[in-house]
């Protein structure tokens, strides 16, 4: 049996877009936005300036410096727009390849870094940026964004929680359960799904026979399809399921309907599952190239801005490898540092062992 | 000084973490209006609200990975896991985030959340019912697991279980809800650390190493065996991670004979790890090899068939005996 899942570059008819893969600003009945020019550019910046970290750590793993990379190429517009909306007192919930929301809750880029070189599992304070860790068991942290929207719930808190996760997750029991949950319980939260088309290798079809966003009506809550290429949709949409669930209205799913135009990892290689047509027609709905379009037609921007933030890219690349390239090794005790809070006589045996262990051979 | 039954027991210690801590939830199934399947939550939710004592959709994994949210926002939750063989859906949970994600954090996050879990047989139930799934938890780094074993210890241990600042598995035996005993609930002075063993017979000749409702059938094994001359030390082992070896070993050295009991399959069983513990530390003391006494390494069987498959204390003395046989 074949099933139409809508997947593929020909936008349905269900998508909220506020600007076209050519760059026309579009009007919708439900959303609209209101950005100055200045906002407007700096969206841009940010679009170009986590396509250039991630570049470069594509670059860091081919060259061995990471051990595996998760590219977001492709999906830039549907992070920052949706990163964008959140304020400072939101929580996010990322997987393990939101570098584009990391970037707006203002995680250094080098930090992203450790777990993909193996020195960490995890490098910043997720209380400091109100961004939580990677998480890279598909889904788990669905359940988690909602648990944390029960306690702002539960706190009284002007604040909201946005989980992130792919079309691949949606088939996994924690995101069902997470969404009855929110549902049930009325949690301040949004389900941000990125759907780009593919779980590793297989297919939206072989995840659902519906749009994804219609899933939410069966859960009880609303469900939008937003061009997930398209920074001003996915900003509007955001940020109003963002203000819905402030103000007491329960979660929203969003389907951020995108391409993931690189591999799942590094590891990875499309060629063996994927016509090279299908990434050549996503690629005239580039979102950056869009938004470059739309900067220019309107005179918001000029070469040397591009030029600019161009050279800012660059510098951010460059930089971002130096500091890569500079990041320490653990030291072997450190694998007993931080599995409990306080003492734990089992783990303070091992380090001991481990460490006389590892004496005997320096003498 | 009150007779609490174990049940009771858990319960006003709940009621005690509650009244401490704002931040402390309780969550599972059933936990609300009905006061759980073995009404340990009874009457919180009246006294606490439905915000504080939260009956959750059917689903374990949602209650254990809500829970850590919660937790993640600052709150002290404590989830219940309506039986023991329902903790399979929630596995994931436990051992992927709940134990891994404090480290992952480098130290940022603390989560304090506890898991109790209704263990073990004995009470006639059908399947699923009667499990004793503690060594999948032992086998998993980040987590503290613990068993009561009579109503003082489930008094103390829950609310030190609470105020842990890391996730604690807290194994209650059900088949021993119902026994009653005296707890002091005035005075925490007489609490002992919910990771230490308590040695609670003291004996000479054969120690025997147990846990939650094993502990019971231990203290009548060795009141028999007394009868036969034999005198046997008992220790309830209460904390299986980190786990008490000073306590162990020494008692171990005294009587050179050692026998472990659990409900769990011997198979793989934590007495396993028990055995070879003792074996390394103690090789020169023991008298004979460290003996065990377990479930079969057989799903649990028909409730019909259950004496069986759980230790008594005819098993236990049977070791006992071959403990001299060496």
């Amino acid at each position: 049996m074949t099933v139409d899942a809508s997947r593929g570059a020909d936008a349905p008819p269900e998508l909220v877009q506020l600007l076209t893969p050519e760059g026309e600003r579009v009007e919708h009945p439900d959303y609209d936005i209101d950005l100055t020019p200045e906002e407007v550019r700096s969206l841009y910046r940010d679009l170009v300036l986590v396509r250039r970290v991630d570049l470069e750590a594509v670059a860091l793993q081919r060259q061995g410096e990471l051990g595996i990379w998760a590219s977001l190429l492709g999906q830039e517009a549907a992070q920052i727009g949706s990163g964008r909306a959140l304020t400072d007192a939101d929580m996010a919930f990322p997987t393990y390849r939101e570098h584009g929301v990391a970037w707006c809750r203002d995680v250094d880029p080098v930090n992203l870094l450790g777990l993909f070189r193996g020195v960490n599992h995890g490098g910043w304070d997720p209380a400091e940026h109100n961004f939580h860790l990677y998480t890279i068991v598909i889904g788990s942290q669905t359940l988690h964004a909602v648990g944390y929207a029960m306690g702002i719930q539960r706190d009284g808190a002007n604040a909201a929680t946005i989980a992130y996760f792919g079309d691949g997750a949606t088939s996994q029991g924690d995101v069902n359960e997470s969404f009855i949950w929110a549902s049930v319980f009325n949690a301040p939260i949004v389900f941000f799904c990125q759907n780009n088309q593919w779980a590793i290798s297989e297919p939206l079809e072989k995840q659902t026979r519906i749009p994804l966003y219609r899933r939410a009506s069966g859960f009880g809550f609303p469900g939008i399809r937003v061009d997930g290429n398209d920074v001003f949709a996915c900003l509007a949409v955001t940020r109003q399921a963002l203000r819905n669930a402030r103000e007491g209205q329960g979660p929203t799913l969003i389907e951020a309907f995108t391409y993931r135009m690189g591999a799942h990892t590094t590891t990875d290689d499309p060629t063996r599952y994927r016509v090279a047509s299908e990434l050549e027609a996503w690629k005239l709905k580039d979102p950056i190239e869009r938004l470059k379009a739309y900067l220019f037609k309107n005179e918001l921007a000029d070469q040397a801005f591009l030029d600019s933030v161009e050279a800012e890219a660059e510098d951010l690349g460059a930089d971002l490898r130096r500091r890569c390239l500079e990041m320490p090794d653990p030291g072997p005790l450190d694998i007993f540092d931080h599995v409990y809070t306080g003492s734990h006589a089992l783990i303070a045996e091992e380090r001991a062992q481990y460490a006389a262990y590892l004496e005997g051979f320096e003498s | 000084m009150s007779i609490l039954t174990l049940s009771k027991a858990i319960n006003e210690g709940l009621r005690k973490a509650m009244e401490d801590d704002p931040k402390v939830l309780i969550m599972g199934e059933d936990v609300g209006k009905l006061g759980g399947v073995f009404r340990v939550t009874d009457g919180l939710q009246k006294d606490f609200g439905e915000d504080r004592v939260i009956d959750t959709p059917l689903a374990e994994s949602g209650i254990v990975g809500t829970a850590i949210g919660l937790a993640l926002r600052g709150y002290r939750p404590i989830c219940e896991i309506q039986f023991d063989g329902f903790v399979f859906p929630a596995a994931d949970q436990i051992i992927t985030q709940l134990a891994k994600m404090p480290l992952r954090s480098l130290g940022a996050i603390k989560l304090p959340v506890v898991v109790r879990i209704p263990c073990g047989g004995g009470i006639g139930a059908v399947e699923h019912h009667s499990e004793s799934p503690e060594a999948y938890f032992t086998h998993t780094g980040g987590l503290r697991v613990v068993a009561c074993s009579n109503p003082a210890d489930a008094y103390s241990m829950i609310q030190q279980a609470v105020r842990s600042d890391d996730p604690v598995i807290f194994f209650e035996p059900k088949r021993r809800y119902w026994e009653k005993a005296e707890v002091d609930t005035a005075s925490t002075d007489w609490w002992t650390p919910f990771d230490e063993a308590s040695v609670v017979r003291q004996g000479t000749d054969v120690t025997l190493l147990a846990y939650g409702p094993m502990v019971k059938t231990c203290l009548e094994a060795a009141t028999a065996a007394q009868d036969e001359g034999r005198s046997l030390e008992v220790i309830d082992l209460r904390s299986l991670n980190p786990l008490d070896f000073p306590k162990v070993m020494e008692s171990a050295r005294k009587t050179g004979r050692v026998v472990v009991v659990h409900e769990a399959p011997v198979y793989n069983g934590f007495g396993a790890e028990l055995a070879a513990r003792i074996t390394e530390s103690c090789f020169y003391h023991l008298e004979s090899p460290v003996l065990r006494v377990g479930g079969f390494s057989t799903p649990y069987p028909p409730s019909k068939l259950e004496d069986h498959y759980l230790p008594d204390l005819d098993r236990i003395l049977e070791a006992v005996d071959r403990t001299f046989t060496y």
